[in-house]
């Protein structure tokens, strides 16, 4: 966490806050927390700051802006529905994805949206589905930008093609907070969902942004909080903490998008030309997330690259972790049309706000014994030495 | 040296793990993913393979301030378990998946990637010993506690294999001593219930699990001279030697109770029978290993056999036998039924690999083809074979 953001995180705990109350201590929290939410407002474009409806997280955003919206449009019910149709891609977001499928369970009609070998939306494909039944869809979901392979997506199009149609459109910005400008107003987006962790800011607190117009079914019920959409006391430290996150992220955010971005292209080109099996997923250039770098090698299994790497003490991913803590071959990576086998070989490179050059340079230094090892030790699906020659 | 200890998240491989530390070695924990779907919390007397089980081994391993990965064997599992846990079974034999995970998953793909991620050995908490014999080479030995010996399921490891084992707590007296030391260390795991199922069938309804993947097929139950006594709902989930569950009607003749003692899945027939009709003295094995090098003085006749005792179950009591070498079968065509039979005949088609008869002493009763035989001298492995076909009557003299 940024010693900025640890400074207002620490002041605030030690202070008295139910901005719900009324006493002088409780109004002095509520002025706190509105500034918060106005300077997350300004930080991501948002008109008002009353579209800042604070979350615990990215996963309750999600949850909150699917099921919301869903029954909205739905007459608050899931039986019979009047537009059942809910429009996502095949890359999303467990978050996102299970929260669908959850809503398939309940009656909803599921239209998955396809993406190509980068991971990029079939544009013309998901317009025409947007167009196919706009009085029989209920919403559509993209992300902003895949968080495993960082590939950007056509968001202003998809909002502009909604905001037509009269469809509501969720924007999963979870991932992309922080590395490329987001502007929600301009995005032609009912709701964006983001989270204060990915920018260096504690766990525990995010936000649906939320047009003003929308009014989704509340998932939590309580204490009317937030619009009366969202109960709980509100977290005044998480809240201040998580402003203070989107300012340094979002304040001067191309420079900070041109120096994640030479350090990624010094990872991906170091990569690529010390590492003969390596290929890069997803896009290059402008078209991916800045802080972002993903490679599949050839032969080798994700988590003995993890293991040698995390052995030299780099922090890296492979696939993306379930609760288990067990990677398995990612669905994204198998809706890019990869084989299993290519997508178990997979490790992705996240840069942070405080990754430098040095520390590239010196993965690039002990990555290709690393990958000589992980090459070694072979695919789990290969035939063990030892049963080699066995029935 | 580098060590890569397998932690289920039981109190074995705990103790295993904490004890590769205090010898000074460089340990790092590794837990096995064999579901693609593990369940949240433990159930019944399954003592692994849930996110439950992982948390747990994860948590001790934090206590010894090791690394500590989930690394993703499912599918591996799948293919070479699971799957041919149902072939067998569909063939009418009965296997042993533990005994094949320590063959194909543990001690194989596992160690595959250990050895070339620069470990040195493999430790689990197998109750079993590694000693070695005058010229340094490892041989098998069963752990000291002998209720808790584990050496029968590691028996189809190669002497290569167990160059690269190792097994912290074989010479444990006992496990209360081993559960006594996990309390002591603080291990939240200390109580934890031992696992007896197998740990791919969560509720431990073995032929429920094995119904749901197999098409039954409903069949004749008879006696050996061939009469109908009844009627089966399919013959893979009945075992040699069975009792209970035959729902026959009919009483036997001497009214004694029938046991099950031949299945053929070809013409979906199970055979019962009296006590006296399990019993067997001669049982041929395929794909036989050595647990190191091979015994000198072993021959392809009974005449050359070599003394020694064999164990047909992982806790059944070893007994006096002569094994000898039969065949080596190079063609290695899927056979897909292997009868009981009265003689020893040889099927057209086996997997490749030495045959192994056996002699034994004492009959043996229950013996199912697909169960291993693993033969011991004193406490000492000598090796294995994989049961096919049995006979009443000892072959040699």
């Amino acid at each position: 966490m940024p010693a900025e953001v640890l400074d207002v995180y620490t002041a605030e705990l030690s202070r008295r806050a139910n901005p719900s109350a009324l006493h002088a201590v409780g109004q002095a929290a509520r002025m706190r927390i509105e500034t918060a939410r106005e300077d997350i407002a300004r930080g991501v474009g948002a008109a008002t700051s009353s579209e800042v409806i604070f979350t615990s997280g990215g996963t309750e955003a999600d949850n909150f802006a699917l099921k919301g919206l869903y029954l909205a449009r739905n007459n608050s019910t899931f039986d019979a529905p009047v537009r059942p149709r809910v429009l996502t891609t095949t890359i999303e977001h467990h978050a996102i994805l299970d929260s669908v499928e959850w809503l398939g369970s309940q009656g909803a009609e599921i239209v998955y949206l396809d993406v190509d070998d980068e991971g990029y939306l079939d544009l013309d494909a998901a317009l025409i589905e947007l167009r196919r039944d706009p009085e029989r869809t209920a919403l559509i979901s993209i992300m902003a930008a895949n968080n495993e392979i960082g590939t950007l997506q056509p968001i202003a199009e998809i909002g502009a093609a909604a905001k037509e149609l009269g469809i509501p459109f969720h924007i999963d910005a979870v991932q992309a907070l922080g590395q490329i400008p987001l502007n929600f107003a301009e995005l032609g987006a009912t709701a964006m969902s983001i989270t204060a962790h990915k920018i260096g800011g504690p766990v525990g607190i995010g936000a649906l942004l939320l047009d003003r117009g929308a009014a989704p079914a509340p998932i939590l019920h309580g204490g009317g909080q937030e619009r009366g959409v969202r109960s709980g006391t509100l977290d005044v430290a998480g809240a201040v903490a998580f402003a203070k996150a989107v300012e340094l992220a979002t304040s001067d955010i191309e420079t900070r998008t041109a120096r994640f971005s030479f350090l990624r292209d010094r990872l991906i080109a170091g990569i690529e030309d010390t590492i003969p099996n390596a290929t890069l997923s997803g896009r290059r250039g402008g078209g991916r997330l800045p802080a972002n770098a993903h490679f599949t090698f050839s032969g080798c299994e994700g988590d003995s690259l993890l293991f040698g790497l995390d052995a030299r003490g780099l922090a890296t991913s492979t696939g993306s972790a379930c609760s288990a803590g067990v990677s398995r071959p990612s669905h994204v990576l198998l809706a890019c049309g990869m084989e299993e086998d290519v997508a178990r070989s997979a490790q992705r490179f996240s840069l942070g706000h405080d990754s430098t050059e040095e520390e590239v340079d010196r993965l690039l230094a002990v990555l290709p014994e690393v990958v000589e090892q992980a090459h070694q030790a072979g695919m789990v699906s290969a035939t063990p030495r030892w049963m080699q020659g066995a029935s | 040296m580098k060590i890569l200890v397998a932690m289920s998240g039981g109190v074995d491989s705990s103790v295993a793990a904490a004890r590769a530390v205090d010898a000074g070695h460089e340990v790092v924990g590794v837990h096995l993913a064999l579901s693609r779907m593990p369940g949240t919390l433990r159930t019944g007397s399954r003592g692994c393979c849930t996110i439950e089980d992982s948390r747990d081994a994860h948590r001790v391993a934090g206590m010894l301030d090791i690394p500590f990965y989930v690394w993703d064997f499912s599918e591996r599992f799948k293919e070479d378990i699971v799957d041919d846990f149902i072939a067998e079974y569909a063939a009418g034999r009965t296997p042993n998946p533990c005994m094949r995970c320590n063959e194909r998953i543990k001690f194989a793909a596992l160690l595959d990637r250990a050895l070339a991620l620069g470990f040195d050995a493999i430790a689990t908490g197998h109750y079993a010993e590694v000693l070695r014999d005058d010229n340094g080479l490892p041989e098998l030995h069963r752990g000291e506690d002998l209720a808790k010996d584990q050496s029968y399921v590691l028996g189809v490891l190669s002497g290569d294999q167990l160059e690269h084992c190792y097994f912290p707590i074989g010479a444990t007296a006992s496990k209360a001593e081993v559960r006594a030391e996990a309390a002591e260390r603080g291990f939240s795991v200390a109580n934890k219930p031992d696992s007896y199922d197998i740990c791919f069938i969560p509720d431990g309804d073995t032929k429920a699990w094995l119904a749901d993947k197999i098409p039954m097929r409903p069949g004749l139950i008879k006696d050996a001279e061939g009469e109908t006594l009844g009627e089966h709902d399919g013959a893979m989930t009945y075992t040699i030697g069975q009792r209970k569950g035959l729902g026959i009607q009919k009483p036997a003749a001497d009214g004694q109770p029938r046991f099950v003692t031949g299945l053929d899945p070809a013409s979906n027939t199970v055979t019962v029978g009296s006590r006296s009709d399990l019993a067997v003295s001669h049982l041929t094995g395929i794909r036989t290993t050595w647990a190191g090098p091979a015994p000198t003085d072993i021959g392809n006749e009974p005449a050359t056999a070599i003394d020694c005792e064999v164990q047909i179950r992982a806790h059944s009591d070893p007994v006096p036998a002569r094994a000898w070498l039969g065949d080596y079968i190079s063609e290695a065509p899927e056979h897909e039924v292997n009868p009981i039979v009265d003689e020893v005949e040889v099927p057209a088609a086996r997997p490749a690999g030495q045959l192994m008869h056996i002699d034994v002493d004492e009959e043996l009763s229950g013996v199912a083809p697909g169960q291993t035989m693993v033969i011991y001298r004193g406490t000492r492995v000598l090796g294995q074979a994989t049961i096919d076909v049995t006979a009443k009557d000892r072959l040699g003299v």
